[in-house]
């Protein structure tokens, strides 16, 4: 399963890259699953991912929480939480 | 009631006057705004805003609409602005016109709260020493969104 993930903001800078596509193994079922298999990369991921509870994410177009499955998703995004307005 | 939504998610300047003036004529008697502004002092040279350009039109859109649905609107516009900008520029517009100025003034209150908690931005501020950091999200922005969800 081929997802695309993008990452934003201070996230992004410490992976040093804006996005990627990752096959997680067939255990990584919701979105903090995911976020645990992207930090155990080390290095920068898991610099980006210290926090796993001042993670947001995006699945599609859709605000996602920690347990939302991930199953089908086409496009992730991982991301600190927004500062806009 | 049929709302007019204005959306815009833009690295350009907007007219506050202009965008103002169209919601004017839609028959609702009232206008209200509410107009975001890069705050300076601190040395602060430059505020650089980041997004998801993927959904973020999409993100505002329902924000307006959620605007819409809850208070008796004829107009609703809502203009982020990306990229980087100088203090003193302008940050975000929203507004609202209503026949009732209670529906305006709050709806306007609700689209910023919204925006400041649901719109996917981010600020980095770059200031005159050279230093850079990431704007952290404040736990008063969060508290005023959920005003919003306790009223109903």
């Amino acid at each position: 399963m081929a997802i695309a993930i993008l990452y934003f903001a201070s996230v992004r800078e410490a992976i040093g890259h804006s996005s990627e596509t990752v096959a997680p193994p067939p255990d990584v079922v919701t979105i903090a699953d995911l976020i645990g298999w992207l930090a155990a990369r080390g290095g920068g991921y898991a610099v980006a991912f210290a926090n796993p509870g001042q993670i947001r994410a995006a699945i599609g177009d859709d605000f996602a929480e920690p347990g939302t499955p991930i199953a089908g998703a086409r496009e992730i995004a991982l991301f600190p939480p927004v500062t806009g307005g | 009631m049929s709302a007019t939504l204005s959306v815009g998610v833009q690295a350009a300047d907007f007219d506050v006057g202009a965008e103002l003036a169209k919601l004017e004529p839609l028959g609702g008697g009232g206008v209200a705004s509410f107009t975001g502004v890069v705050r300076g002092g601190n040395g602060l040279t430059a505020l650089e805003l980041e997004h998801h350009p993927g959904i973020t039109e999409t993100m505002i859109r329902r924000i307006a609409e959620q605007a819409a649905g809850r208070w008796p609107l004829l107009g609703v516009t809502a203009i982020h602005r990306h990229g980087r900008l100088a203090p003193g520029d302008r940050i975000v517009l929203v507004a609202a016109a209503s026949p009732h100025r209670s529906a305006a003034l709050e709806a306007t209150a609700f689209l910023i709260d919204w925006l400041k908690t649901r719109a996917p931005f981010w600020k980095k501020e770059y200031f005159a020493d050279g230093t850079s950091r990431w704007v952290e999200a404040r736990a008063a922005d969060d508290e005023a969104a959920k005003r919003w969800i306790e009223q109903g």
